[in-house]
């Protein structure tokens, strides 16, 4: 059984007098202990929603959850507030992505670690300070001990994100949710907090989800890929079939349009023309129709399903009429 | 993690620092403030008056409650003591020593505007932190309740609760003036606990499961203080104005024995055409002592703003 098991998750955001919105819409996905896995999309394709659903920190009023959230077992979604509270942190930790405004300005850095630590692991204080040394430690922050009685404008940016993932980390979490926890950050420092999310989830079997909207991260990162569009998942492949052969017109769009070093000077980024605002609606057919390429007149009529890949093999899904062949894919990877 | 990561986390670490050189939100304001003539012309003033306060006992040349000169007052002919020696300010109504009343009332005046402002702020913390927590109905009970305070203009509604007592003292005209501004502080407070509490910290402090006493009381109403500090200085300037207004209207301490400003102004009224002293005196002071609050109040919530920051 996998550590995670998300089925048909739907998120509705319902305001008296305005019409519902669908943010996040029959999601399923499973995540195993050990194993990383992407949710990738545009800026409003529910990612940070379908996230926050799982940890329980969406508002009550005005909000309708439904579908199932299993984590080893139970289901998250039917626990009380003060259940919820316990496993937060303890179970299901959560890394965000702006450093700085994540962390409380007026509070130590130290504070904030061992806060967590007596909370959830019953520490003293005294025990907790030697365990925030060593967590921060861990992250690869020098000098730890000086750095506990520091406030977080006198850290660095990469910093900052290692307390945050120190304090996410905490109490060993079976379950980290990392909501694109580089892109406050410079390249550089990127790809360090990359490297270290991927040794600490490699060394203590956590399993982490990580959202994004970089393809960067998910080739560096992830074993499996969820690609979300308007609230939906529509393609899921494991990362190198992703990479290598994108089936959804989307996928291969925002593949295409990431600016490549070896490609010739002059050539021009081929953006995904309109925005995530010009969707359908999922019932009348697929939401990315008006901005496909490939679409066919069943494509605003019938509602693609999720259905395996019929022409490449591989433990894939796609939510799809009229994919990106295979052939034309491979050779746009080449031509580019 | 190699040295090499470990130089470029210290090289982008003082990179960060380099704007505000490692110092606290409260070192940098302080550093702002020193430099501002505003600040340093408004905390002289205080100063001066709270030295002046503590040092009246001894300062003061005579008792400010005996009517030394008594037989110089002729009611008849409207006669008041003059300046003369020993007397640098002549004497009040009765023939008491004007400059010991003057220097004694600072006392009083300064007493009651830091305990008013004081109450005022508790009272304030209190509701603000009640509403901007909890939320909901708590919110919305505590929130309209204000409004409803707020409607009532301040001196009035000191006026009303002040004339709520029997027998008015110093202590009720304390808890008149210290009323009227807990709305005030509960409304500013609340504001700025809502603005926290939709804040990515405390987002990601819910996410670690921190207990909602904690995120409240270490995340959220920290972070929601300065304004409310700020508008405290400000609070003393007016409650000291509040305070002498409701002893000069007479719903002061009737025992004149204590001199207070207020109350020096409002006997003075009989008189101010022949004798203006007796008004200019605890006037002056109560103008000087509140303007000074107010620039150290308003440099204070400059220096404090992010905004105003250059």
């Amino acid at each position: 059984m996998a550590l995670l098991e998300v089925r048909d998750l739907s998120v509705v955001f319902q305001r008296r007098g305005e019409r519902p919105f669908t943010a996040v819409d029959g999601v399923s996905f499973d995540v195993e202990p050990g194993q990383t896995v992407g949710l990738v999309g545009e800026s409003g394709c529910g990612k940070s929603v379908t996230s926050l659903a799982i940890m329980g920190l969406l508002a009550k009023r005005g909000v309708k959850i439904s579908g199932s959230a299993k984590f080893d077992g139970t289901e998250l979604l039917s626990l009380s507030d003060r259940q919820m509270r316990d496993r937060r942190g303890r179970d299901l930790g959560m890394v965000f992505q702006d450093p700085l405004s994540s962390l409380n300005p007026v509070v130590s850095i130290g504070l904030q670690v061992t806060e967590v630590l007596e909370r959830h692991r019953d520490m003293s204080r005294k025990q907790a300070s030697v365990e925030a040394a060593e967590l921060l430690e861990k992250v690869g922050i020098p000098d730890p001990k000086r750095r506990l009685s520091e406030y977080p404008h006198q850290l660095s940016g990469g910093m900052r994100q290692r307390a945050l993932i120190a304090i996410a980390l905490a109490c060993r979490p079976r379950l980290l949710i990392a909501d694109e926890p580089t892109t406050a950050l410079d390249v550089t420092i990127q790809a360090q907090i990359l490297a270290l999310l991927a040794d600490l989830v490699r060394d203590t079997e956590t399993a982490l989800i990580m959202i994004t909207h970089d393809l960067g991260v998910v080739a560096g990162l992830c074993d499996e890929v969820n690609v979300l569009y308007a609230g939906r998942v529509v393609e899921r492949a494991g990362r190198h079939d992703l990479f290598r052969v994108p089936r959804h017109p989307y996928t291969h769009g925002l593949l295409a349009s990431i600016p490549r070093l070896d490609a010739p000077r002059g050539e021009r980024l081929s953006p995904i023309k309109g925005s995530v605002s010009d969707n359908i609606p999922w019932t009348t057919g697929c939401a990315f129709a008006p901005r496909c390429p490939n679409a066919l007149d069943t494509c605003v009529q019938v509602t693609p399903a999720m259905e395996p890949d019929p022409v490449v093999a591989g433990p894939r899904l796609l939510r799809c009429h009229n994919p990106v062949e295979p052939a034309t894919a491979a050779e746009q990877e080449i031509m580019s | 993690m190699s040295t090499r990561t470990d130089k470029i986390d210290a090289l982008s670490e003082q990179a960060a620092r380099g704007d505000d050189a490692g110092v606290s939100l409260a070192a940098a304001a302080w550093r702002r403030l020193r430099r501002n003539p505003v600040f340093l012309v408004g905390s002289t003033i205080v100063l001066l008056f709270v030295v002046l306060a503590i040092l009246s006992p001894f300062l003061a040349p005579h008792d400010p409650a005996v009517p030394m000169l008594g037989d110089q007052v002729v009611r008849a002919r409207n006669q008041i003591p003059p300046v003369q020696e020993g007397h640098p300010l002549g004497g009040d109504q009765v023939g008491r020593d004007l400059l010991s009343r003057v220097l004694i009332g600072s006392q009083q005046t300064l007493l009651v505007g830091v305990l008013a402002t004081l109450i005022g702020l508790a009272g304030g913390l209190v509701l603000g932190t009640l509403a901007g927590a909890m939320g909901g109905w708590v919110d919305t009970v505590v929130m309209r309740a204000v409004d409803v305070m707020l409607s009532i203009p301040g001196l009035l509604l000191a006026v009303s609760i002040g004339a709520l007592f029997a027998r008015p003292n110093q202590y009720t005209v304390i808890l008149a003036v210290a009323v009227v501004q807990i709305p005030v502080f509960a409304r500013l407070l609340r504001g700025s606990m809502l603005a926290q509490r939709h804040s990515d910290h405390v987002l990601a402090a819910r996410a670690l499961g921190v207990r909602q006493r904690s995120i409240v009381f270490r995340h959220m109403l920290p972070n929601s203080l300065g304004p409310v500090i700020v508008q405290a200085t400000l609070v003393l300037a007016i409650a000291i104005i509040e305070a002498a207004a409701l002893s000069f209207l007479g719903l002061g301490n009737p025992d004149d024995r204590l001199p207070e400003w207020g109350q020096m102004l409002g006997q003075a009224q009989n008189v101010i055409d022949s004798h203006p002293q007796l008004a200019f005196w605890p006037a002056g002071c109560i103008i000087v002592v509140a303007l000074g609050f107010t620039l150290m109040g308003e440099s204070l919530r400059e220096a404090l703003d992010p905004k105003s920051r250059r």
